[in-house]
């Protein structure tokens, strides 16, 4: 390498590092624009011009929290509910497609797959009218059932990518002590898919968390999750944008925790494994 | 994952005596539900597109054939409202595929705090839509207290009010912002797999940075970019509570796409029928442009013998 090259080559790699800051920055705004209104007065949350510096107050999640607590125990019952009954649903379905796959496996997972490809909008119809009749309307088992509908396919994609992974010889060792297929399940194939259950729930926690369609469609008041509880602030011209602000943090604040820690899982959930 | 597959299928234990689980027996539940929840009611979507069906008229419906279809598809509106999905779908991805592209580059590269930035560069896409639309209607895209007025002002403009003056430009802007994360994550990983011998291999033989990109990095880039079409195409058809929480669709049909539109027609009009027709519309373009993708991706995907 001609020595001249280098520190050219290291003023590019700065500038570089100083661009991707600056994108960053520049898409992170908004958010950190949000979670600075949380703790502002109101006055200073639509003051022009904007107010960078202030003193952060506190009173505007006490505000919040009144109405917050009944939907995010919502949220938690829906999304927390959806994920267990997922996961009682697909994962034996994972397993069977993993350690018995037939020719038509392949077409089961393909087909799943399929569902999610399923718009919200051309089921809603039937059966927002099968929840009217069933009483179903307004209710949290309604929205746990149709949260499982929409992390079923997940939850069995996932899992069967994890559980393909567990090195066959395990199972037959298995089979060669005389173990039943629901030891191999539980002997064998969840305790050593352990890590992959943990990422998988946390996707599903996300996407149920974050779900709003069926929400707004299938819950009114007593079911009301977050979704819905801060779609009240659609039209708050000014005046309660520093409450709406602290609502808003309440509400992502989880899922963005959640979401930094997953993140490596993330890619595989999302791209049904098809990006490694 | 296919010849792992195909690995165990060929030792495939005979079935043993008195086994009360079948492989089967384990996979039913989960098909089940599926069917329950996703066919039937589609099926049923498709049964209702047939009648005039209006909850506001109880006791009539008629059936009236393919009169829902020709309705939707020879109002200009409806055609207006197709062509917006397409527009906010296509633009959003377009969008999201460069600036996702350029940060995953960006971020490739070695750098102080590059863990730490790729970590809170995925935020916009945790944030829930509801939330992501009213923070951006209030507080950024707002004429008179929003940000962006402020800074356009700041340098020498008029204020602009983003939502009446250019609803879908913002409207994308808004979804642009929550979709490229994951058009990053996806072709950062995509990046990483890249095997560092090759790009050596290129410049051994005096590739230059272009080149490089052009004919290694590219062609390994193929499938990454066709997994953020794919799984973008069917997201970004679906886009729902964002619009719910801007514009509700506005002004006028402005920002009115196909999701939204049913929405109106079902819930708003109690018009079932036409609300059925345009549902099932949605799931054949959906499912069209799926599994015409699919196809594409399985294609790249075998031919590198995984």
């Amino acid at each position: 390498m001609p020595a001249p090259h280098l520190p050219r080559h290291r003023l590019q790699g700065g500038l570089l590092t100083l661009l991707t800051y600056l994108l960053a920055l520049a898409f992170l705004f908004p958010l950190v624009w949000m979670f600075m209104a949380a703790f502002k007065t109101e006055a200073q949350a639509f003051a022009v011009p904007p107010v960078f510096v202030f003193t952060p107050v506190f009173e505007n999640f006490q505000h919040a929290l009144g109405s917050y607590f009944p939907a995010l125990r919502n949220s938690l019952v829906a999304a927390v509910g959806s994920t267990v009954l997922a996961f009682i649903l697909g994962l034996p379905a994972a397993f069977a497609l993993a350690v018995y796959p037939t020719r038509r496996a392949q077409g089961v997972l393909t087909w799943m797959l399929s569902t999610k490809f399923m718009p919200a909008v051309g089921v809603i119809v039937p059966l927002f009218l099968l929840f009217r009749n069933l009483h179903l309307l307004d209710t949290l088992p309604g929205l746990i059932l149709m949260y499982t509908t929409m992390n079923l396919p997940l939850v069995v994609w996932m899992m069967h990518s994890y559980m393909t992974e567990i090195p066959y010889a395990i199972y037959e060792a298995a089979k060669v002590d005389g173990a039943s297929v629901a030891q191999e399940f539980f002997g064998i194939a969840m305790p050593l898919s352990t890590p992959g259950m943990a990422a998988t729930a946390l996707l599903c926690l996300i996407f149920a968390w974050n779900e709003v369609f069926f929400a707004l469609n299938l819950t009114n008041s007593d079911a009301a999750p977050l979704s819905v509880f801060i779609s009240q602030f659609k039209t708050s011209e000014g005046l309660f944008w520093a409450q709406m602000s602290a609502a808003a943090t309440l509400t992502v604040l989880p899922v963005l925790i959640f979401g930094w820690v997953a993140q490596r899982q993330l890619v595989r959930g999302l791209s049904f494994g098809a990006v490694k | 994952m296919t010849a792992t597959a195909a690995a165990h299928a060929g030792t495939r234990p005979s079935p043993k005596r008195g086994l009360r689980l079948t492989p089967m027996a384990l996979i039913w539940p989960a098909m089940l539900y599926l069917i329950l929840t996703t066919q039937v009611p589609f099926f049923m979507t498709v049964y209702y597109s047939f009648f005039r069906y209006n909850l506001a008229i109880p006791g009539a419906r008629p059936f009236v054939g393919l009169d829902n279809y020709r309705n939707l598809l020879s109002d200009p509106q409806n055609l207006h409202i197709l062509g917006n999905t397409v527009v906010l779908a296509g633009g959003t991805l377009l969008l999201t595929l460069l600036l996702g592209a350029t940060l995953a580059l960006l971020l490739n590269r070695d750098f102080p705090g590059r863990a730490l930035l790729r970590t809170l560069l995925i935020s916009s896409f945790l944030i829930m839509p509801v939330v992501t639309a009213v923070v951006w209607k209030n507080m950024l895209l707002n004429p008179v207290f929003g940000f962006f007025s402020w800074l356009v002002t700041r340098l020498g403009g008029h204020p602009v009010d983003w939502l009446a003056q250019y609803p879908m430009a913002s409207v994308i802007g808004m979804i642009t912002w929550e979709w490229t994360p994951f058009a990053m994550l996806i072709l950062l990983t995509g990046l990483q797999s890249l095997p560092d011998d090759q790009l050596e291999a290129a410049r051994l033989d005096g590739a230059s940075p272009w080149q490089e990109f052009r004919y290694v990095v590219l062609p390994h880039w193929t499938q990454a970019i066709q997994v953020v079409v794919l799984m973008e195409t069917i997201a970004l058809l679906q886009v729902y509570g964002e619009i719910y929480g801007s514009t509700s669709g506005g002004p006028g049909i402005a920002t009115t796409n196909l999701p939204y539109f049913i929405y109106q027609k079902a819930f708003a009009e109690y018009n079932i029928g036409l609300a059925s027709a345009a549902g099932v519309i949605t799931v054949v373009l959906t499912n069209l442009l799926a599994v015409y993708l699919l196809k594409l991706i399985s294609r790249t995907h075998s031919g590198r013998g995984d």
